[in-house]
């Protein structure tokens, strides 16, 4: 019988849910929490009750992603794998990869210190959108729109320092309707999509109170989001994407370990069913 | 069990697990489950939302 191991740092109702589908598919499901969980440089996949493939699912993205970088050490075939979790983690290295593989994504613009950024944003002109190349639920996310604005972004920045601060992302402001597209991949495919429209304010995060209400998976968004699931380099992704009022659905970002409990309610197809059958399948392959 | 913090009680389902979150009712802290065994329950302090916490 096949074993599934579900590493989380933080069990939610997603874990629960994974965990419990998976019993119902007939497999054992094993829970690890990376936090308590130590691995030296000559551990062996036998030491540890890891099953045959993990499904990575820590809230935590430098804990899952270091944790995913032992597993493989040890061997062990981890959805995501890390290359793809290093991808999708980081705003700038996912959107250049989008870019790289020509699949519409707004316009961004690098820079390095906040003079850089100024520099940018005089050239670019108001407004654009900032954000952190890590972090999630729109943490950090805002509209540039003046210069105020941008004196008080950037000066917050140099204050805390981070070395992430010192990366700055900024994009254009997409001339969109108040709503988004989130579209579940799982191995390649769409399996289910939502819009989440904004609840007021610029924000289309569920994480900040955005409603979310069905979507059905047009051609379109099907095409979109496959080509940008391959382009991170598969497993089970959460493709978001825009629908700009001139170039049509433009893909702004790919997460790495999507959250689904909400849309999991509404959707046709049973998305943790999906997701450990995907599971089951790769480790057949 | 009563909450470490304000010892208020907190409601734990049967079927909670390790690793879960509990929030107590009156001052609002979170905890981890970190042990279970029947009714031995043991809990530590939630961590707190991280810079790079979601998806």
């Amino acid at each position: 019988m096949a074993k599934v191991c579900i590493v989380f740092d933080r069990l939610r109702t997603e874990e629960k849910m994974l965990q419990k589908t998976a019993s119902e598919l007939g497999c054992d499901a094993v829970m690890l929490d990376a936090k308590i969980t130590q691995i030296n440089t000559d551990s062996r996949r036998e030491d540890y009750d890891i099953g045959d493939i993990v499904l990575e699912r820590c809230v935590s993205y430098f804990r899952g992603l270091h944790f995913t970088a032992c597993l493989e050490f040890l061997d062990m075939p981890v959805l995501n794998m890390f290359e793809v979790a290093n991808i999708c983690g980081n705003k700038m290295l996912m959107t250049m990869r989008l870019k790289k593989n020509n699949i519409p994504t707004p316009k961004t613009y690098f820079s390095f210190s906040s003079d850089g950024a100024v520099k940018n944003l005089e050239k670019v002109g108001f407004p654009l959108v900032i954000k952190p190349v890590i972090g999630s639920w729109g943490r950090g996310v805002m509209p540039i729109r003046d210069r105020d604005t941008m004196e008080a972004a950037f000066e917050i920045r140099d204050i805390t320092d981070s070395p992430h601060d010192r990366i700055y992302y900024l994009q254009e402001l997409v001339k969109r309707p108040p709503r988004d597209i989130r579209v579940i991949t799982i191995g390649d495919e769409a399996v289910a999509a939502m819009y989440r429209k904004s609840s007021g304010g610029f924000k289309t995060n569920i994480a900040l109170g955005a409603d979310p209400e069905i979507c059905e998976i047009t051609k379109d968004i099907e095409d979109m989001a496959t080509k940008a699931s391959k382009a991170m380099g598969g497993g089970i992704l959460g493709v978001d994407m825009m629908e700009d009022q001139d170039r049509g659905l433009v893909v702004h970002e790919v997460n790495n370990t999507v959250e689904f409990k909400g849309l999991a309610r509404v959707a046709k197809r049973d998305i943790p069913k999906e997701m450990i059958k995907f599971a089951l399948d790769y480790i057949r392959k | 069990m009563n909450c470490p913090e304000c010892d208020a009680t907190i409601n734990i389902q049967d079927d909670a697990s390790v690793g879960e979150i509990v929030s107590c009712p009156d001052c609002g802290a979170d905890f981890e489950i970190a042990k279970k065994d029947g009714s031995n329950i043991e809990l530590k302090q939630a961590e707190t939302v991280g810079e790079d916490w979601g998806e």
